[in-house]
């Protein structure tokens, strides 16, 4: 290129720079510095991941309702730091002696952040839009589907029946019958109460099947409801949502003026964050960081545990298991103790049933299986299944509260079955990659493998009855076993009991018989999952749902 | 010319079109999927036949593969089921597309400021410590895996020194304009300096750690080629000529050396695109990469199809222009 086409095209790009230049305009303030906190700062917190949308309704993971906590509210709601159901929107709520019609008593000074008022009316119209879903939105509106069991379509399979205003500030729900569940799940960040004119503006259940995915409508983006926060903006390109105080909250506000999540993937990122101070705090720290933070003058606030990690059996896939001798065998001989001490984190506890002791029904009198090597080998004997193999699994690519390292949790677990005679063959895959497709399939493709819940809510039917109530379909194969159907059976039964007392009974004597007499699994362990944050920050209450709600979070100096 | 031209990019759809069929069976062969990745613990055989028959993924694979193609050819690429639930796979794409461009051009700058003098000077100095010292630095650069370089300057830079922010794109709080999505551009046009400052001290660790790839290959094509050309008969005359020692280095050595780094230069797109799902990953930078990770993770096929081809096509592209580079040069590759 000669000297003077190269000066050509230099002016060209400079012109062309500058033409640009001009069509750009700062959308800015006067003052230019933005955004900012108000008076009281800004609290930001490190997410591991996006949020999904901004309705509840349709929201599944934890990431989602984190934030979504924030800004809405339920009838009821969950003390802070423990698993109890308080009064939050509805003050207080009553049955019938059938336990199928509850009326609720609302709070009368709550406006939506809309300005719409928050009465029965707008109850019932959250009811009846969650109950009324096309094909699209009963798909992803999970949560009521899993709780509910159906939508208007289907009424007569759904626990909701439906909604009446009584009164301004009264509302009865009806349901198909009593179950333990209700009113409870009515905690569930799902079933939040948003304004009814926003729903209506926003076509919230304008939800449509496009592909192999949905689309969200426009109120998706655009959440109203009644809580210490109100949305702010996610920026998208930066990975950041802004939440904003709502000064005109019907309880307490907010300490801090504005909360920040940011999205960052990496683990090890979200720590250096944290120690850059360019973060205020981080869920899920790795227990092996935790006296590391702490030396550095974090605070890790450790949850109570609300979780159960245990050895699924399947004797569909192997038949040997259908010998409870097996059973107990294999739960003697795993050393529990000191998986706890040696892979979980500080906090963490043997399990000796399917539950952990927050939960209501907890069966106090039931003793962890002893670590018996010997025993075990004498079961195995006994019920002549020497060397018998164990198609034995665990899941790579994840890290759950209840195990936060699958691996090591396997490895332990096989060493101690080898130690009494038993081939364990292993088998892995990936959590999204087959694992869990293999371990629910019908009938499971592993003989052994571990898994774990966190609760939704106190309820013991939400742990015993996910794991045993449905009997054609569930990750123990209980169908094949001869008391399957009986616990199926028993599980409803307790389920409907109205008598908080008679039930509580009903689950603790179905919890000696599961460990007793049953034993379809192996419960491991329940784990405390904690969160982390920096100096200087207050007020974070841990929860065992990890529901923490951060309006009590205050900011301030070192 | 043209004909060349055009004769290549229908080959290029016709890559293209047989990738996108290979993308869609791999994926979809791949053990899991999607619904676990919605439903995690609460998956039952029936919750998850329900849901795979709503999305449609009960159906065979070329029934699925025909009804992919209907969308497409209409420019629906589907929505995302995980990344971005309910955004359209293709405008997650586009939006994340400026920040992996901005993320890469800077790479490829560091790369290229570093790399071309150092193995200049390396070759200049063959055998001298120098040269050994710089030869086994671009090795360490580009064995040393990306994830480890960011946590290392990140501890120092971010952390320990407190210079750089640790990893994410802009400063939370800052209210800056956006135009383009390229940050560190956006605020150059719009005046606002602090946010391009802000954009620019944000990219400062991500694209040194990215441009630990591109270097080593620049460096050692450099050095390489400045060895060959210093040997060729044109160099000697020149020296014989008695021109001065810079001119010859400029005019003649480098200048002909530099043609075969432009090229790999050029293809070092494909180095940087894979590198990128790596580096964007661990500096929470919201680009193509960390999308294509998430992705990946989380078993989003719509999302997964469009980033894959996406960056196919851009690879293709570049290796066009490359191809039309060199038949501009070389008239007999026309003809091929």
């Amino acid at each position: 290129m000669s000297r003077k086409r190269s000066v050509a095209a230099w002016t060209t790009a400079v012109l062309a720079a500058a033409a640009l230049a001009g069509c750009a305009e700062s959308d800015r303030d006067d003052d230019g510095s933005g955004g900012g906190g108000g008076d009281d700062g800004t609290f930001v917190f490190g997410a591991a991941g996006a949020p999904e949308m901004f309705d509840p309704f349709y929201a599944t993971d934890g990431e989602t309702f984190r934030i979504t906590r924030q800004m809405f509210e339920g009838l009821l709601g969950i003390e802070p730091g423990s698993a109890e159901v308080v009064p939050e929107l509805a003050t207080e709520w009553e049955s019938n002696e059938e336990g199928t019609e509850w009326t609720f008593t609302l709070r009368d000074d709550v406006t939506f952040h809309d300005g719409e008022p928050f009465n029965a009316e707008a109850v019932c119209y959250n009811f009846e839009r969650m109950f009324d879903q096309n094909d699209a939105g009963q798909t992803a509106g999970e949560y009521w589907g899993y709780v509910m069991g159906a939508f208007s379509n289907d009424a007569e399979n759904s626990l909701y029946q439906g909604c009446e205003a009584t009164g301004e500030f009264e509302a009865v729900i009806s349901t198909s019958g009593p179950t333990s569940g209700f009113p409870t799940m009515l905690t569930l960040e799902s079933l939040s109460m948003q304004s009814p004119k926003a729903l209506e503006e926003g076509d919230a259940n304008g939800i449509a099947a496009e592909g192999e995915g949905f689309s969200f409508p426009a109120y998706a983006d655009a959440p109203v409801g009644t809580g210490p926060f109100t949305f702010g903006e996610y920026d998208e390109a930066n990975g950041s949502i802004t939440l904003t105080r709502n000064d005109d909250y019907w309880g307490e506000t907010a300490q801090v003026s504005e909360i920040v999540f940011r999205v960052i993937p990496d683990e090890s990122t979200r720590r250096q964050e944290l120690e850059a101070g360019s973060i205020n705090g981080y869920d899920l720290p790795n227990p092996v960081d935790w006296a590391g933070l702490e030396e550095d003058g974090n605070s890790v606030e450790v949850r109570d545990p609300f979780n159960i990690l245990y050895l699924g059996l399947n004797p569909e896939a192997n038949p040997q298991l259908e010998d409870l001798r097996v059973r107990q065998a294999i739960y003697h001989a795993l050393n529990r103790e000191q998986l706890v001490q040696t892979q979980l984190p500080e906090g963490a506890a043997v399990a000796t049933q399917f539950m952990p002791d927050t939960v209501s029904g907890y069966n106090t009198e039931l003793e962890p299986y002893p670590y018996d090597p010997d025993e075990a080998k004498r079961l195995l004997a006994e019920a002549g299944a020497e060397g018998m193999t164990l198609n034995f699994a665990y899941p790579t690519e994840v890290s759950r509260p209840y195990m936060p390292d699958p691996q090591k949790i396997y490895e332990a677990l096989r060493t101690d079955l080898e130690a009494v005679g038993i081939n364990v063959k292993v088998s892995t895959a990936s959590w999204n990659g087959g694992y869990l497709d293999n371990v629910s399939g019908e009938p499971g493709k592993y003989d052994a493998y571990i898994l774990g819940w966190t609760g939704d809510y106190d309820s013991a039917y939400n742990f015993i009855g996910t794991f045993f109530g449905n009997l054609k379909d569930n990750d123990f194969g209980t169908d094949v076993m001869p008391w399957g159907k009986q616990l199926a059976d028993d599980l409803k039964a307790a389920d409907a009991i109205v008598d908080e007392d008679e039930r509580g009974a009903a689950w603790e004597e179905i919890n000696r018989q599961i460990m007793e007499e049953y034993l379809p699994g192996l419960p491991i362990s329940h784990s405390p999952p904690a969160l982390v944050v920096g100096p200087g920050v207050e007020g974070v209450i841990p929860s065992p749902l990890t529901a923490e709600e951060f309006d009590t979070v205050a900011v301030g100096g070192e | 010319m043209l004909r060349f031209v055009v004769r290549r990019l229908l080959q290029m759809l016709g890559v293209l079109l047989v990738l996108s069929f290979l993308v869609f069976v791999w994926l979809r062969s791949l053990p899991g999927g999607p619904v676990s990745a919605l439903l995690g613990e609460r998956q039952t055989e029936a919750r998850r036949q329900a849901l795979e028959q709503a999305l449609g993924l009960d159906q065979p694979l070329p029934v699925q593969y025909v009804r992919f193609m209907q969308r497409a050819f209409s420019g629906d690429f589907g929505v995302s089921t995980q990344v971005l639930p309910g955004e359209d796979a293709l405008d997650i794409f586009l939006t994340r597309l400026p920040a992996t461009l901005e993320l890469s051009f800077f790479a490829l700058v560091i790369a290229i400021a570093l790399g071309i003098p150092l193995g200049y000077v390396a070759a200049r100095r063959k055998g001298t410590p120098l040269d050994t010292a710089t030869v086994i630095f671009s090795l360490v650069g580009v064995a040393v895996p990306v994830f480890f370089t960011a946590f290392l300057l990140k501890y120092f830079f971010a952390v320990e020194w407190n210079l750089l922010p640790v990893s994410g794109r802009q400063s939370i709080g800052l209210d800056a304009t956006r135009v383009t999505g390229l940050f560190v551009l956006d605020g150059i046009l719009t005046r606002e300096w602090d946010a391009a400052w802000d954009a620019l001290k944000h990219l400062v660790l991500p694209s040194l750690a990215l441009a630990t790839i591109p270097f080593a290959v620049v460096f050692r094509i450099t050095r390489a080629s400045v060895l060959d050309v210093m040997d060729e008969d044109y160099v000697r005359t020149a020296e014989a000529k008695g021109l001065t020692a810079r001119v010859i280095r400029g005019r003649h050595v480098l200048r002909n050396a530099m043609l075969p780094v432009v090229t790999t230069v050029g293809l070092q797109v494909g180095a940087l695109l894979s590198g990128a799902v790596l580096t964007e990953t661990v500096f929470s930078w919201r680009g193509v990469g960390q999308a294509l990770a998430e992705g990946f993770l989380q078993k989003d096929y719509p999302v997964l199809q469009v980033l894959i081809m996406a960056a196919a096509a851009i690879y293709v592209l570049v290796n066009l222009l490359v191809d039309i580079t060199y038949a501009l040069i070389d008239p007999r590759i026309r003809t091929r």
